[in-house]
């Protein structure tokens, strides 16, 4: 069936919210507006003011509601209109959602999903358009995913729904209209492993969310040069799948991470600093990282383009690690 | 019931008395245990407070739910965490309340649906507000106190949680334990509205304060404040003002308030002034006094044997309960 990803996340709301009594939805705008991305349209009129509810401008609060009623018995769905808003709830995230079970001795679980669209590419400027699902991956306790396509798009929910630990998903906002093929009877996917999107066997390009679809694009364009890029979707950052990674290194023996994200600190910083621990042998050459310019995000399209990791830039980082040395 | 006057019972006096003077000999064998290296960490006393904690607790059942703040080994003991398990968490000790893992500021115990000791001032309540959304959505009738201090009105957090509070008319008994000191900031010194209780009005909030140093007045203010959440008309916002007799933190060299201050304020200290009030209408004898005492010394000693005696959690647990099942 012709579906696009945003349709993939409603349907999987639906599906949520008719399977199971104790899932309601909540966040700006959800409700009436239909989702500030339209991925919750129509879902207050199917299943009322009570299971679909629109909340204040109150990031850390509804957030933290979301755990208290998680705690009591619930399974809520909590939407966080972008990455940027939930800087505001960072606390209730960090302190309270990551680490309640632990400091309880195991006396809590926090069954909570939190969704909310990441990165930049729409000219929204520096506080619409960050990638920080790294900063997220950082902290034991939650989860975090990055569904890059439509059967994630469709699939993580119903997973996520049934962990009994606070699950973190983002969605790329770019790919909210993205197109496609979608099994109409796909079912939840698995959210503990990588998956390789392109086999190889000349480089490793390893990625996540809404860098999956250029990278594809430049390992099509390096085909088209002879050279054979095998393309690593990480999918979850935490827990991550280290040794997806490590297999195809041993195959490779190249890897470029490509990572929406600001370098310093990154999450491709991370994967590198695994890739030299345990294989460092393997490599024929230095780990090489496309990331963001070290720049709050521009408005103009231009330079808006400059910073974020494209098509070309994927290619030439590929084409400058082969070229022969020497 | 007006303030000054005494419970209804003799039993329940004494049962008033008998709770504070738990409170109030458990805190001062930490303050020694503190000295002696066995307890480690911030160590926040509810010394002077006890009558807010043990008369609130009077309004409510086992089935509704507590969430408390740092400084919470009143409520805690009041809610009825066993002393020794309370006093193993604070040695940091697996048999304590919440393994050992929390410490002082980090009190759990869900089968008693005590839902944690927030060191993040102001961080309860949200988390209290979901609690009572889980309920309202499951149709359970309890409801939830959410314990906070004069500190925490200052926070965004509580003004979004009262809003949406009110919006969503939650089950909520918000508990404001004012001490007149935000750390070591004096209540005149951040706050534009001293008045804490008038706050709820801009969230069409009833609200009410009464004398934190007063049992009998707490409880009768506790009780009419519950019934009225009980009825499911929304939250209700209850200011105690009370005082702490003791220095915010053990590190604290209370350079803030002149030692005048706390003597005045000694004068009224309910362990003093409760005693004195039932044995001049006979209630109690000085007999009786000294076998309660005997009794809470008791309890204290055993509490600590109990934590001296807890086993230490192995080493290779360390990253135990860090998710479900792992």
């Amino acid at each position: 069936m012709k579906t696009t990803y945003r349709e993939a996340v409603r349907a999987a709301l639906r599906e949520a919210l008719q399977s199971d009594p104790r899932v309601f939805l909540m966040g700006e705008d959800v409700g009436r507006y239909g989702g500030a991305y339209a991925c919750s349209k129509g879902l207050l009129e199917e299943f009322g003011p009570e299971r679909v509810r629109d909340t204040p401008l109150s990031e850390s609060t509804f957030v933290g509601a979301g755990i208290g009623a998680a705690i009591g018995g619930m399974r809520p769905i909590v939407e966080v209109m972008t990455v940027n808003f939930s800087l505001l709830a960072l606390d209730q995230i960090v302190n309270n959602a990551a680490t309640l079970r632990h400091m309880s001795g195991g006396q809590l679980s926090i069954p909570l999903v939190v969704r909310m669209a990441t990165g930049g590419g729409r000219q929204l400027a520096a506080q619409h358009s960050h990638s920080l699902e790294g900063w997220y991956a950082h902290v034991p306790g939650i989860k975090v995913l990055t569904p890059a396509t439509l059967e994630d798009a469709r699939g993580m929910l119903p997973t996520a729904l049934r962990d009994p630990d606070p699950v973190f998903i983002f969605e790329h906002a770019l790919l909210y209209p993205m197109e496609g093929e979608l099994d109409e009877n796909i079912g939840p996917v698995d959210i503990s492993h990588a998956v390789v999107r392109r086999a190889g066997r000349d480089v490793s390009l390893i990625t996540f969310g809404g860098c999956l679809g250029k990278v594809l694009e430049a390992a099509e364009t390096l085909a088209a040069q002879g050279i054979n890029a095998e393309v690593i979707d990480v999918r979850v950052l935490r827990p991550l799948d280290t040794a997806a990674i490590l297999t195809s290194i041993a195959k490779t023996h190249r890897a470029v991470i490509v990572d929406e994200a600001w370098r310093t600190g990154s999450f491709a910083a991370e994967i590198s600093a695994r890739i030299m621990e345990r294989a460092f042998y393997e490599l024929d050459a230095p780990v090489a990282r496309v990331c963001s310019a070290e720049v709050p995000m521009p408005y103009p399209k231009h330079l808006e383009d400059a910073a974020l990791p494209q098509v070309d830039t994927i290619a030439h980082t590929v084409l400058e690690m082969l070229k022969p040395h020497g | 019931m007006a303030s000054g006057e005494l419970p209804a019972t003799r039993g329940h006096a004494l049962l008033l008395l008998r709770e504070m003077l738990r409170i109030r000999r458990f805190e001062e064998k930490t303050v020694e245990l503190y000295s002696l290296g066995k307890i480690r960490g911030f160590l926040h006393l509810y010394i002077g407070e006890e009558a807010v904690a043990v008369g609130a607790m009077q309004a409510l059942t086992p089935d509704d739910s507590i969430v408390a703040t740092y400084r919470e080994h009143g409520q805690a003991l009041a809610r009825g965490v066993p002393a020794g398990a309370l006093m193993a968490e604070l040695f940091g000790k697996a048999n304590g309340c919440s393994r050992g893992r929390g410490g002082s500021m980090h009190v759990f115990d869900v089968s008693r649906r005590f839902y944690g000791g927030y060191a993040i001032v102001g961080g309860g309540l949200p988390v209290a507000l979901g609690l009572a959304l889980a309920d309202k959505l499951q149709g359970h009738s309890r409801i939830t106190a959410c314990f906070f201090g004069d500190g925490a009105v200052a926070e965004g957090e509580f003004h979004e949680s009262l809003n949406l509070a009110a919006l969503w008319k939650l089950p909520v008994l918000f508990l404001c334990e004012n001490n007149l000191y935000a750390m070591g900031t004096a209540l005149i010194r951040h706050q534009s509205q001293t008045d804490i209780w008038r706050k709820a009005e801009a969230y069409a909030i009833p609200a009410d304060a009464v004398d934190g140093m007063d049992v009998v007045a707490v409880e009768a203010a506790a009780r009419r404040a519950a019934e009225t959440v009980r009825r499911g008309n929304g939250p209700y916002l209850l200011e105690a003002r009370t005082y702490r007799f003791r220095a915010h933190s053990m590190y604290d060299p209370e350079l803030y308030r002149t030692k005048e201050e706390v003597e005045r304020w000694k004068q009224r200290d309910p362990l003093v002034t409760f005693p004195a009030a039932l044995r001049a209408r006979r209630v109690l004898s000085e007999a009786e006094l000294a076998a309660m005492e005997g009794a809470v010394a008791t309890e204290v000693d055993a509490a600590v044997r109990f934590a001296e005696d807890g086993p230490w959690e192995p080493v290779e647990d360390l990253t135990k309960d860090v998710y479900t099942g792992a």
